[in-house]
């Protein structure tokens, strides 16, 4: 983030239901909020910010075929006996076919779970931007603890632009008002 | 997001908790210097995990012949444990995922710390089948990997591996699903902390600030793992009872045992939960956090386990008389009246009658009694295991090869040993973390705080009315 320092200008509420008609207003003033921390997850909060549904269920599919097919294609290439594979070192095991379908259906699923949930996992630190030793600036410290920060980005504002920001803030019902360089 | 809470529902969090007050309570622990009782308790588990070490090296130096298995008794205690410690890890991550599912909100005093002994009891129960390969340094041959032995593959239609594959990935899952819920709660011990602390939570809480983006998508993780968790737990167990039951051994062929096994599972690992709860509420003062009402709820599902395994006790009974199959028929006369009678009794006591005391209310939320009655379960779920796996063995198709089996020291070392780490890592755990979530505390305080709820609700109606707007902007 080198060279390009975010100035925020942000208001800390004591309580999310103050915070949600905070940005209720600011979305009927049209100004353009930053970004809401919060201590937990704020229901009700992602449509009136005007946030997407997440898509990290389809990751999910995507994943967990790929890890259905990765148990099929592998048990099948090794234990040969379907029209695709010959085997590679087909075994018979109590007389059953080669290619037994219902006795890999555990190992199948298993597979299915364990590679959904690794993917998807991954993908959401990666989209997040987070991961082992990420140090991302914090607004407060409090935010973690019981406060609810709405913050705005104040670089291209001339001085009544944030004057006006600062008097939206007050009358919202923000506890505290600060500025900060990130 | 749930509609309105039920006016019958009890609180779940007690003592007219603010937000701040949760983060004091529930982190503060993590603050403070180990108390004298840590420290004992500590000690002790590092000493027993120490001779279970030392067991453990014995077994590998020795071999398999230091313990008592035989020819006839083939599994024996390790398989046991195996399944005990499992069985165990069960119930964390059935109270994350499908209690998740059922939006059963008294999950969040206790999920986190059951999922942490669901990821210990794992732990321990992989030891036991690692071990009892014999040659553990050859325990990568049981993944199946492109190799210079033939190739020679692992058997893709033994339940033996199909349990290795369940017990990775639901260790795997658990632990991810564990770790994604505790990285907002380790971001509030970093912003808390200062120094070298500061650096270590940084480091572990992933750069987690609390982006309404990020709750969004943390919640999506969150529900999407416990929709693929919910089958997976009911999988797993089911996958360890084929061990026996896809066998030809009278006792172990049977059709009940993937439900049995199954609910005897969320039976043994809520009495896990329970005995731990109970301990850990009074060390850390969480009354108002696992309160009598979240004790009186798993008492509940304990009732309606145990009642369950004892109706499959007592079908098996049935079954195996009705089946007109002699062999059968001696495998349970054997089990009830063979030379293991003791641990038939110990596990109908124990799973079966001891558990209806909680038909009373009064028991049900009572601590003492809680405390007992699930070690009561642990012990008799132990037992369980051993009827089917040691008593079923020992008296097989020929008399001539009938045996009888007691543990060595070193087999009794490993077990105790498993006790060392469990409770080693549990202790480390409530150490360094918050053993309730926090975050997801206070994501229900408005419902169910119990300055919110009853008679108090009435103080606190302006608050209680833009909830409910909020939550219904939520739907649409």
């Amino acid at each position: 983030m080198k060279g390009h320092h975010k100035e925020v200008l942000f208001g800390l509420y004591n309580d999310e239901e103050v915070l949600m008609n905070a940005v209720k207003k600011a979305n009927k003033q049209h100004l353009d909020i930053m970004d809401v921390y919060s201590p937990f997850p704020i229901h009700g909060l992602d449509p009136v910010m005007g946030l997407e549904e997440s898509r990290l269920h389809i990751v999910g599919f995507i994943f967990g075929m790929l890890g259905t097919l990765t148990a099929l294609i592998g048990i099948s290439w090794i234990f040969g006996g379907s029209l695709m594979f010959h085997g590679d070192w087909p075994t018979i095991f109590g007389g059953k076919p080669y290619w037994s379908l219902p006795a890999f259906i555990p190992i199948t699923f298993e597979l299915t779970v364990l590679f959904c949930a690794i993917g998807m996992t991954v993908v959401f630190y990666i989209i997040c931007g987070l991961g082992f030793g990420v140090d991302n600036p914090v607004l407060d410290d409090r935010i973690t603890d019981d406060k609810f920060c709405l913050a705005f980005q104040t670089n291209d504002m001339d001085a009544s632009a944030v004057d006006n920001l600062k008097g939206f803030f007050q009358s919202t019902g923000a506890e505290e008002v600060h500025t900060k360089t990130i | 997001m749930s509609a309105a809470v039920s006016r019958i529902r009890e609180p779940l969090i007690m003592g007219n908790k603010s937000y701040h007050q949760i983060t004091e309570d529930l982190i503060g622990p993590t603050e403070k210097a180990p108390n004298r009782m840590w420290i004992i308790a500590f000690t002790l588990s590092v000493m027993t995990l120490g001779y279970g070490i030392f067991s453990l090296c014995w077994t590998f130096w020795f071999g398999i012949g230091a313990w008592n298995a035989n020819r006839t008794i083939g599994w024996a205690y390790d398989i046991t444990n195996f399944v005990w410690w499992i069985g165990i890890g069960h119930a964390g991550t059935l109270i994350s995922a499908i209690l998740l599912l059922f939006r059963q909100r008294w999950r969040t005093g206790v999920n986190r710390a059951a999922e942490a002994m669901t990821i210990f009891a794992v732990m321990c129960a992989g030891l036991f089948p690692a071990t009892h390969t014999g040659r553990p340094w050859f325990d990568f041959f049981m993944f199946p990997y492109p190799n210079t032995r033939g190739p020679l593959w692992v058997n893709f239609n033994s339940p033996l591996l199909w349990d290795l594959f369940a017990i990775s990935t639901y260790f795997t899952v658990s632990l991810l699903f564990w770790y994604t819920g505790l990285v907002p709660d380790l971001a509030t011990v970093r912003d808390r902390a200062k120094g070298v602390r500061k650096k270590l939570y940084a480091f572990f809480s992933m750069g987690w600030t609390g982006k309404a983006k990020h709750w969004q998508r943390h919640e999506y993780l969150s529900l999407i793992l416990a929709g693929i968790s919910t089958p997976l737990v009911l999988s797993v167990h089911t996958i360890v009872s084929f061990d026996f039951a896809t066998s030809v051994i009278p006792g172990w062929h049977t059709t009940i045992f993937p439900p049995y096994f199954v609910a005897g599972a969320i039976f043994s690992g809520f009495a896990m939960v329970q005995t731990l709860m109970v301990i850990t509420r009074k060390c850390f003062g969480l009354e108002g956090y696992i309160t009598t009402n979240h004790i009186e709820s798993m008492n509940k599902v304990i009732l309606v386990t145990g009642t369950m395994v004892g109706s499959a006790y007592l079908i098996e009974l049935f079954i195996a008389w009705y089946s007109g199959y002699i062999y059968e028929q001696f495998a349970f006369y054997n089990r009830v009246l063979g030379p293991y009678y003791w641990s038939y009794i110990g596990m109908m006591g124990c799973n079966l009658l001891a558990p209806q005391v909680f038909w009373s209310k009064n028991i049900r939320r009572n601590i003492w009694w809680t405390f007992f009655i699930s070690i009561f379960v642990n012990i008799g779920m132990w037992f369980e295991r051993f009827v089917i796996i040691a008593t079923t063995l020992a008296r097989d198709y020929l008399p001539s090869s009938w045996s009888y089996y007691w543990p060595s020291w070193v087999e009794i070392g490993i077990y105790v040993g498993t006790f060392g780490l469990f409770f080693t890592l549990y202790l480390v755990f409530a150490r360094v973390a918050p053993v309730v979530a926090t975050a997801e505390v206070k994501a229900i305080l408005k419902q169910y705080g119990d300055q919110y709820m009853g008679e108090n609700a009435k103080h606190h109606h302006h608050h209680h009315d833009a909830t409910e707007d909020v939550e219904h902007d939520g739907h649409h």
